[in-house]
Parts: structure tokens; sequence; C-alpha cells
């Protein structure tokens, strides 16, 4: 019988302060390649503490919310890079 | 008595993928390079993240949220796959547009 809100709680305020310390690297990384890994990265982390606060604020919905974000995190860094590889993003 | 097995377990898992993640952070502040940077970061927060994903995953089964777990689960295999690949697609962009990697004695950057 282990209290899990405050277990929750600590792994929420736990990922907050990851994403803080990924803030840096993506504020005053050197280069645009820096940011946009670490812009990735947050995106990443920010899916896992979606689900947690809903386990903190017991509403399941918000796990949609976080396959949502899943998804759009992930195309933002496909289109992200290949702009920055080729120059343009759709091209025959 | 199977609530505290579950509850310990949970911990366990959530414990688990915290301290990777902070790993990860660290290693994207720490290291010299861009590459090695993606290198800490593209393992040990997938490994982290779904970690973490797996201990919710416990929780929800046990309290009878089977929709919740079936969701959890298809964000684990979306994070197996997209997040090698984002790293992947990162790296090639970086390589192709000429970003040097570090080597031993050279200038942190």
């Amino acid at each position: 019988m282990l209290p899990m809100q405050e277990v929750f709680l600590a792994i929420g305020m736990t990922i907050a302060c990851t994403i803080l310390l990924s803030l840096y690297r993506a504020v005053l990384g050197p280069g645009v390649f820096n940011r946009a890994a670490a812009v990735n990265v947050i995106g990443t982390k920010v899916v896992v503490l979606l689900v947690i606060v809903g386990y903190i604020f017991e509403r399941p919905m918000f796990v949609d919310i976080a396959i949502a974000y899943a998804a759009l995190n992930f195309i933002g860094t496909l289109l992200m890079s290949k702009y920055l590889e080729r120059g343009e993003v759709c091209s025959p | 008595m199977i609530e505290t097995v579950v509850d310990v377990l949970t911990t366990a898992f959530l414990i688990f993928g915290a301290f990777f993640m902070v790993t990860g952070a660290i290693g994207l502040l720490r290291f010299p390079d861009f590459y090695t940077r993606l290198h800490a970061t593209g393992k040990c927060d997938t490994l982290g993240e779904v970690a973490i994903l797996f201990g919710c995953m416990i929780y929800s089964a046990y309290h009878g949220m089977p929709f919740v777990v079936f969701k959890l689960l298809c964000i684990i295999l979306f994070f197996f796959i997209a997040n090698p690949t984002g790293t992947h697609a990162i790296m090639k962009a970086a390589y192709k547009t000429g970003v040097k990697p570090w080597r031993v004695g050279e200038e942190r950057r």
C-alpha cells in the first residue's frame, strides 16, 4: 500500500526537471542541429509527462492527448531534419 | 497483498525510467559534440520513457482500465519505432551538411 499519488507526483517533478535541463541545450546550443535534437527530446519527454499528469489528476483522457502529441512531434522532427538537409521540404 | 505487489512493481519501473531519463539529460548537457549528444539521448530516453509507460500500464491493468492499457501499448510501440527514426534523420541531415565529428584533444562545441 504505497501512496501512489505522491509517487506519480515525484516522478512528474523529476521529468519536469529533466525538461528544464534539456531546455538549456535548446536555447543556448551551438548551431541549429543541437537545437533541433533538444526540441525532439523535449517533445518525447512531454508525452510521458502528459501520461503522468493524467494519473495525478485521475483523468484517463490525457493519454489520448499524449498519442496526438507524440505523432505531431515525430512528424515535426522528420520535416525539420529534411528541411535542414535539403533546403526545401517537398520536392519531386 | 496483490495491490502491494502491483504498487511496488509500478514504483520500481517508474524509478528505473526516471533514472535513465535523468542520465540522458545529463548526457545531453555534458557531452562534447553533436553526435555524442544524440548518442546519449537516443538510447537513454527511449529506454526510460518505455519503462515509465510500462509501469503505468501495470498500474492501469490492475485498476481496471483496459482501454488505457491498449493506448499505452500503442504509445510504447510508437516510441520504439519513432524515436530511433527521428534520431537517425537528424543525424543524417547533420552529416550531409558537413558537421564534423569531434576528436580527442579538440575544443568542445
